[in-house]
């Protein structure tokens, strides 16, 4: 057997396994599951986490912990609701201004973990408490998005038709994009090895002459950025914005990452693993409302049982290919 | 450096003590200059109120309690905003207590929110339960916490799980485990002697004040008098190290998630019986944040090794202070995280061996 798959993507595989037998599971169960229309929202739907979820990814992938994803979302949502609702402002500077402020954001975090060598943990922990009181700060109640460009184009102009009753939203469009991006920086530019480089051993990347410094303000500039971003798509799929909302997205994030196959101490990890995971998390929720007897909380649950079964699986995965590495 | 070392490990949890005393001695002061109503502390017991100097010195509080004796435990109530500090920081105090040991292990518990959750919701369930005993109410809460901790430490201790990932667990699952126990609903209760355990006094002070005191000072005792204090500190330091002098740091870590998950229980019962209900969605939500930066402001490294339980409840007491201090002030509770977060910060960068040298060099130049 020489072409068994290599170690490391175990993880990513057995993802996609779990998303394969969840949507089959659905669609066996359930008459109408297997509509495009069920697939469409999954996307659509989950489109402002998924684009969260990417951005931690990198965050997570070289080491570090971004806690402040939920607060950088509810508050871009909430700047841009007020720029166009409150002050006028047309809502494409509205977004370039939530992504600018999002990305100083982050790379304020960043130059505080690098240059003063604090804890991650604790930099994106002060990040948190600060995006989300400035959140209230814009404006202490949500706020609708009337804006032509948000009821008109967003809605339905830029969805993409895919047959007279189903429509791929541009959430979901979004999320595909950002995906591809994700994959591409990941896997084919010298910033995405460099942040596999300091995951795996910070002291190693740094002998080799990486730029280590630069890389990690930019990652926590990036994930700045993701956050904002998926604020935009949130705002895109609520029409407003909102200072209280998104409390915990870190958590579903990083549950994404984890159920994705990429391990929290770096290194070892995949783009396209967040992506499945990101549907894991979706399609459990589906189910659940499908179901219709079953309370949210078995949500929380069942979330919580698969971040552990991949774990566990890592675990195996790792001790299997330490023993294989010595033995060989 | 090294031959200073020993002196250095003496006083050392007193210099580790100064940065968080020291910020809060700053905001007390703020507040003593700034902030009218701040420092009165007011004495009621029966149908007296009397200001807390007044009650020392003149004769009527201490006469009625001449006569009766008994009010002394628990009818003498201490008010003011001083003792609202200590009363609702009862809860991350606690949580810092346990989650002390936890980083000084060189972990951290994300899930002591999720098991106050649970253990309010035992407690809640069980009171309304026909038949059970009230001690084996509390029992059933904290012996819940106790096997949430236990279920961290196995993955933690025995299966080699990162911390972060495998009390995130707990920290997901726990609030949904939570739910099912109170069925969804939010339990409120009316059972006088779990209300007490979050709106007695004791002694003049508030009961939750009275557990933090106990559990701080057996916390003290089981690490500084016996060895167990040694054993956490270097566990964290150099577990490889730490196995190969005989000690087994597997329990060592296992032990310190069981204690994190009973302080979690402790807290969760006082959180509950603050609102005199328990809410699965809310009871302790961000706590285990505030307990990790309490124990970080007090002065241990999230890297583990040495730990400062005084600097903890320091740390927690700072950041009551901050909040309260805001709430006096009417800034929005929605709006106080922003400071909040610029204290962290600061705190941070104070504590940070590189911004010290850096800020030392400009101060340095300066003047030269």
């Amino acid at each position: 057997m020489r072409r068994r798959i290599p170690a490391k993507y175990i993880p990513l595989a057995a993802t996609a396994l779990v998303l394969v037998a969840l949507y089959t599971a659905g669609c066996l169960s359930y008459p109408n599951f297997a509509s495009p229309r069920v697939a469409v929202d999954l996307l659509g739907d989950n489109a402002f986490l998924g684009v969260a979820a990417i951005g931690a990814t990198f965050v997570i992938l070289s080491g570090g912990i971004d806690l402040s994803v939920g607060s950088v979302v509810a508050f871009t949502s909430i700047l841009i609701a007020s720029l166009v609702g409150e002050h006028g402002v047309h809502p494409l500077p509205a977004i370039a201004i939530a992504l600018a402020v999002g990305a100083a954001l982050g790379s304020a975090m960043g130059c505080l973990i690098h240059f003063y060598r604090l804890p991650p943990f604790l930099v994106t922990l002060a990040g948190m408490f600060f995006a989300r009181g400035m959140g209230f700060v814009v404006r202490e109640q949500s706020l609708g998005i009337k804006h032509a460009f948000y009821v008109e184009d967003i809605i339905q102009n830029l969805a993409i038709p895919v047959s007279r009753q189903v429509s791929i939203p541009f959430t979901a469009v979004c999320f595909v994009v950002v995906f591809v991006a994700g994959l591409y920086v990941a896997h084919y530019t010298r910033f995405g090895r460099t942040v596999y480089a300091i995951g795996g051993d910070e002291q190693s990347a740094r002998l080799m002459g990486l730029p280590i410094g630069r890389t990690k303000i930019l990652i926590y500039t990036c994930a700045g950025l993701f956050s904002a971003l998926a604020g935009v798509v949130r705002t895109f799929y609520m029409q407003s914005g909102d200072p209280a909302s998104c409390v915990g997205l870190e958590l579903d994030a990083i549950a994404a990452v984890v159920i994705g196959g990429t391990l929290l101490s770096g290194r070892v990890g995949f783009v396209a693993g967040t992506g499945m995971g990101v549907l894991i998390l979706g399609l459990i929720q589906t189910i659940i409302n499908f179901q219709g007897n079953l309370n949210t909380w078995w949500t929380k649950i069942v979330v919580g049982l698969l971040v552990l079964v991949f774990i566990l699986l890592q675990n195996v995965v790792a001790a299997a290919s330490g023993r294989s590495g010595k033995g060989g | 450096m090294p031959r200073d070392r020993s002196w250095h490990l003496e006083s050392d949890w007193l210099s580790k003590l100064v940065w968080p005393v020291a910020a809060l001695v700053l905001l007390l002061l703020f507040n003593w200059l700034f902030t009218p109503g701040f420092f009165q502390v007011e004495v009621r017991c029966a149908h007296l109120r009397v200001p807390l100097a007044e009650a020392l010195t003149t004769r009527t509080v201490v006469s009625h309690l001449a006569e009766h004796p008994g009010e002394i435990l628990t009818d003498v109530h201490l008010y003011g905003t001083l003792i609202d500090i200590l009363n609702h920081g009862a809860k991350v105090m606690l949580l810092a207590l346990g989650m002390t040991l936890v980083i000084a292990t060189g972990g951290v518990d994300l899930s002591v929110g999720a098991v106050m959750a649970i253990a309010g919701a035992v407690a809640a369930q069980l009171i309304h339960a026909a038949g059970v005993p009230f001690p084996v109410v509390i029992a059933a809460a904290l012996g819940i916490s106790l096997a949430a901790g236990a279920w961290n430490g196995m993955l933690v201790g025995l299966l080699r799980i990162q911390p972060i990932v495998a009390t995130l667990i707990l920290m997901v699952a726990g609030r949904g485990v939570a739910q099912l126990i109170a069925d969804g609903q939010i339990i409120t209760f009316t059972d006088e002697r779990l209300v007490y355990v979050g709106n007695g006094h004791l002694l003049g002070l508030p009961f939750p004040v009275a557990i933090v005191a106990v559990a701080l000072a057996a916390t003290v005792v089981l690490t500084r008098k016996t060895a167990v204090g040694l054993f956490i500190e270097s566990v964290g330091d150099n577990e490889t190290a730490t196995r190969y002098s005989g000690v087994n740091a597997r329990v060592v870590k296992f032990m310190a998630y069981v204690f994190s998950g009973l302080c979690a229980g402790f807290a969760g019962l006082v959180a509950a019986s603050n609102i005199k209900c328990a809410d699965s969605n809310h009871a302790g939500l961000f706590l285990e944040l505030d307990a990790i930066l309490a124990v970080v402001v007090g002065g241990t490294a999230l890297t583990g090794g040495r730990f400062y339980l005084l600097g903890s409840v320091a740390g927690a007491l700072l950041i009551q202070a901050l909040t309260t201090t805001m709430y006096m002030r009417d800034v929005s509770p929605d709006i106080a995280p922003v400071p909040k977060a610029l204290v962290i910060v600061a705190v941070c960068l104070l504590q940070s061996e590189t911004f010290r040298k850096k800020a030392a060099a400009l101060v340095g130049r300066r003047p030269a």
